[in-house]
C-alpha cells in the first residue's frame, strides 16, 4: 500500500467524491458497479482510489453483477460497496434480498434521480425511499440514510459501513443528483479519530460453529470463505447450521429475526436533527436536500408568527415512529415535502393519525418546491 | 441411550471427507446425473490436492444449484444466474482462494449467460462446472436455451424450434482459457479435467453432458438414467484437437468431448496489477492530494449548511 494513502484535510469536495473518500476512511476495498448518472463519480473516484490501496475495483457488465459481487467480497471478508440510481437499483433488488438473507455486511449508494423508468437522468428526485424499503421480495430489516450535503455524505457513508457491519446487512444511503453533485467544504478527520466498527468473527473451532446461531445479540457472528469453517449459506430458508430447510416452523426461526435484529435496536440506529422543535405547533418533517430547501419556507413562516420545527430523518429506514407519534401528541400537525409524489408521508401519517392531520407536499423531481407551497401547508396545519 | 454402546464409526461415502453426509438423502432424483458429476469433482479436488478450506464452491439455482449445499467446503447458494458474479467477488477480494462455480445450463447460459461472457472476457481466475441437461430441470423440465432443435419440453410441447447454444464454442470464442466437454459417463477424464482447471489459472470453463432422468428422459422417450447414459456413451467421440466452436450438440449425433483449449494467459487481476501499479505510484502526489488545511476538531465540519 502507498503511505498516506488516506485524505486528510478540509476540501473544496464533491459529494459522490465525499462518499467514496467516506468508503475508504471505513475500510472499503472493494467495489463493483455499473456506470450512471447522477453516481457514476462514485465509481470513477473508487477506480482512482483503490488501486493505491491495493484495493479492487470492477467495473461489471450490469448492476446485477456489481451487487452480487459485493456479497462475494464480503464473504471473504471485504468491506464492500456499490452505487447507482433508480434504473440501476430496480436491477439489484433481488441480490439485496440474498443479501438480506444471507446476512451480509456490505453498502449500497443511490443517487436518487427523477424517475420512474429512465426519468430524468441529470436532475434530482428523492423517488425511491419506499422502493428502498420494499423493494426485494419479503420482510426484511433495513437501514437507509440520508445525507443532506457531502460533508454528511462522507460521515454518513462510515455509519453505513458500520452499521452493516454490526447488524450483518446491506445497508443503503439514499442521496439525490443535488447532494451527489453539489462542491462543498468537506472535512476529513484523521483516520485515527473515526470510529470504525469492524464484524464479529466468530471465535468457535470449525466443528462447533454454526453460522446462523445467534446467542446474545441477534447478529450471528461471522466467518469468512477460506478460514476452515467450511460452512454453508444459501437464499433458501436455513437453519442454525445454515442447510435448508423448507418447514413453516423454520420460516418462523428465520425470517422475523431479519426484521426483528433492525426494529429491537432501532434506537442505537435512528439518527434525526430537530430544530426548534420542542415548542412547535407545526413540524415540517423532512429529509436530504429537500430539509435543506424548506429551510426559508420555514423562516418565513415563522416570521408570519407560526410556531414551527424542522425535524429532518437522517435515518429513514428504521422509520423514526416512537419521534412522530411523541410529536403527534404535542403538535397540531406535519407538513412533509418531498422530492416524489408522497412517499415518507405514508409513514408519517401511519404513526400520526390517531391524534394529528398531515400534509402532504409532493414535487415529482426535477425541480424544487416553491416556497409559497410550503408556507401554505404550514398555515393551513397552525390555522386548520 | 446407554452410554457404554460403542458407537460404531461406519464409512457411508468414499468422498464422505468432502460431503455433507449430515445432508444425505439429496433431493436429486434416480437416476439422475449430478451424483457422478459431484463424485467426479470430489475426485478431482483430491487430485489437485488443493486443501478442502481454500476451495470455494459458488451454485446458482436449479437441480444443479444444489450441489454447493452437499459439498462440505464454504459453500454459497446463491441467486438464478448469479453465481459468477459471486465468485467474482469472493476471488478477487481474497485471491489464495480456489474458486468453484457448479450450476445449470439455464442458470449459467439464460439468466446468467452475460456474467459468463463477461467473466471469461476478463479472465477472471475462476473455474465454471456446467451441468448441461438440456433443460430446465428444477421447475419442471420447460425449454432451456440448450434445449436440441426438435425436443420435447414443457413449454415446447410440439418440439423446440429455437436452435440452441453450443456452450463449450460460446466459452472458447468468449475468450475461457481452458474448455473442456464431456459427460456423467466419462469420470476419470472428468475429474482430470477439474483437477487440470483447480490448479491453472484463468476462467476456466467445463461442460458436463448429463441425464435428467426424470423432465428430459421422459419428455424425449429416452428411458432411465441408465438408458440415457449408454446413449451419451455411445455417441461420444474424444477429440481434443476438434474446434470447440464446430461441435454443436443435437440429438441423434456425435457428442464431441475433450479438452479443446488450454492455453495461458494472464488473468483479469494480473493484468491490473501490471498495468495499474507503476502508473498509480508515478500518478499519485500525494502532498497535493492531502488537503494543506488540517483542522483538528471534526467539531468543525458539521457548520451549519443549510
Ligand atoms: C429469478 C428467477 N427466475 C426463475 C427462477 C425459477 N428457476 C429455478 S431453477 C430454474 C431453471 C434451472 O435450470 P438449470 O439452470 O438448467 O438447472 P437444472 O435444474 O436443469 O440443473 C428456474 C427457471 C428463479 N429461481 N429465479
Ligand atoms: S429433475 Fe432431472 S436434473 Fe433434476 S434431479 Fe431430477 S433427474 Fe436430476
Ligand atoms: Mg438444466
Amino acid at each position: 500500500m502507498l503511505k498516506k494513502s488516506k485524505l486528510h484535510g478540509e476540501f473544496f469536495m464533491q459529494g459522490d467524491i465525499a462518499c467514496a473518500e467516506g468508503a475508504i476512511a471505513a475500510g472499503c476495498r472493494f467495489f463493483g458497479g455499473y456506470p450512471i448518472t447522477p453516481a457514476s463519480e462514485i465509481a470513477e473516484r473508487m477506480s482512482y482510489r483503490l488501486p493505491m490501496l491495493d484495493g479492487v475495483f470492477v467495473q461489471f457488465e450490469d448492476e446485477i453483477a456489481s451487487i452480487t459481487s459485493i456479497l462475494g467480497a464480503s464473504w471473504a471478508g471485504m468491506k464492500s460497496m456499490t452505487a447507482t440510481s433508480g434504473p440501476g437499483w430496480s436491477l439489484m433488488n433481488e441480490n439485496i434480498g440474498l443479501g438480506m438473507m444471507m446476512e451480509t455486511p456490505c453498502v449500497l449508494i443511490n443517487v436518487q434521480r427523477g424517475s420512474p423508468s429512465t426519468g430524468l437522468p441529470t436532475s434530482w428526485g428523492q423517488s425511491d425511499m419506499m422502493q428502498a424499503k420494499w423493494g426485494s421480495h419479503g420482510d426484511y430489516g433495513s437501514i437507509s440514510l440520508c445525507p443532506k450535503s457531502p460533508q454528511e455524505f462522507f460521515d454518513l457513508t462510515i455509519v453505513a459501513f458500520n452499521y452493516s457491519e454490526k447488524y450483518r446487512l446491506p445497508v443503503f444511503i439514499l442521496t439525490d443528483a443535488i447532494v451527489g453533485h453539489m462542491t462543498e467544504k468537506v472535512i476529513i478527520p484523521p483516520v485515527d479519530e473515526l470510529e470504525i466498527i469492524e464484524r464479529k468473527y466468530t471465535t468457535k473451532k470449525p466443528g462447533e460453529y454454526l453460522p446462523y446461531k445467534v446467542e446474545k445479540d441477534m447478529v450471528p457472528d461471522f466467518a469468512k470463505a477460506g478460514d476452515g469453517y467450511r460452512y454453508h449459506t444459501t437464499g433458501l430458508t436455513h437453519d442454525e447450521r445454515g442447510y435448508p430447510v423448507m418447514t413453516e416452523e423454520c420460516q418462523w426461526k428465520c425470517v422475523p429475526r431479519l426484521v426483528e435484529k433492525i426494529t429491537k435496536n432501532a434506537d442505537n440506529i435512528i439518527l434525526l436533527e430537530e430544530r426548534d422543535v420542542e415548542d412547535a405547533d407545526v413540524v415540517v418533517v423532512a429529509y436530504g436536500i429537500t430539509a435543506r430547501t424548506v429551510v426559508p419556507a420555514i423562516e418565513a413562516a415563522k416570521k408570519k408568527g407560526i410556531k414551527v420545527g424542522l425535524l429532518r430523518l437522517i435515518t429513514v429506514w428504521p422509520f423514526p415512529e416512537k419521534r412522530i407519534k411523541e410529536l403527534a401528541q404535542k403538535v397540531k400537525g406535519f407538513v412533509v415535502p418531498e422530492l416524489n409524489l408522497g412517499q415518507i408521508v405514508l409513514e408519517v401519517e401511519r404513526c400520526s393519525a390517531k391524534y394529528v392531520t398531515t400534509k402532504s407536499i409532493t414535487h415529482p423531481g426535477g425541480g424544487i418546491h416553491k416556497i409559497e407551497n410550503i408556507v401554505k401547508a404550514i398555515e393551513k396545519v397552525a390555522y386548520e | 441411550m446407554n452410554k457404554n454402546i460403542q458407537v460404531k464409526k461406519e464409512i457411508y461415502h468414499p468422498m464422505e471427507d468432502i460431503l455433507r453426509m449430515d445432508r444425505m438423502p439429496h433431493i436429486w432424483c434416480p437416476g439422475c446425473g449430478l451424483g457422478s458429476d459431484v463424485v467426479a469433482f470430489a475426485q478431482g479436488i483430491k487430485k489437485a490436492n488443493i486443501p478442502f478450506d481454500k476451495v470455494v464452491i459458488v451454485s446458482g439455482i436449479g437441480c444443479t444449484g444444489r450441489v454447493a449445499g452437499y459439498l462440505r467446503l464454504d459453500s454459497y447458494h446463491t441467486t438464478h444466474g448469479r453465481a459468477i458474479p459471486f465468485a467474482t467477488g469472493l476471488k478477487l477480494a481474497n485471491r489464495e482462494l480456489t474458486v468453484v462455480v457448479f450450476s445449470g445450463d439455464g442458470d449459467l447460459f439464460a439468466i446468467g449467460g452475460n456474467h459468463l461472457i463477461h467473466a471469461a472476457r476478463r479472465n477472471v481466475d475462476i473455474n465454471v462446472i456446467c451441468v448441461n441437461n438440456f433443460i430446465y430441470g428444477m421447475t419442471g423440465g420447460q425449454n432451456a436455451p440448450t434445449t436440441p432443435l426438435g425436443a420435447y419440453s414443457s413449454t415446447a410441447p410440439y418440439g423446440n424450434f429455437e436452435p440452441p447454444f453450443n456452450l463449450v464454442g460460446l466459452a472458447a470464442a468468449s475468450g475461457a482459457t481452458y474448455v473442456a466437454r464431456w459427460t456423467s459417463i466419462h469420470i476419470r477424464r472428468l475429474a482430470d479435467s477439474i483437477a487440470t482447471a483447480a490448479k491453472k489459472k484463468g476462467f476456466c470453463f467445463i461442460e458436463i453432458v448429463t441425464p435428467c432422468a426424470t423432465v428430459f428422459a421422459r419428455k424425449n422417450k429416452g428411458g432411465t438414467g441408465l438408458d440415457l447414459l449408454s446413449e451419451f456413451k455411445n455417441r461420444s467421440v474424444i477429440n481434443h484437437s476438434a474446434d470447440p466452436t464446430k461441435i454443436p450438440l443435437d440429438m441423434e449425433g456425435e457428442i464431441v468431448c475433450g479438452e479443446f483449449v488450454n492455453e495461458e494467459k494472464p488473468t483479469f487481476w494480473e493484468n491490473v496489477k501490471e498495468g495499474i501499479r507503476e502508473k498509480v505510484e508515478k500518478k499519485v502526489d500525494w502532498e497535493k492530494m492531502q488537503s494543506k488545511r488540517k483542522r483538528k476538531l471534526y467539531a468543525e465540519s458539521s457548520d451549519d449548511l443549510s
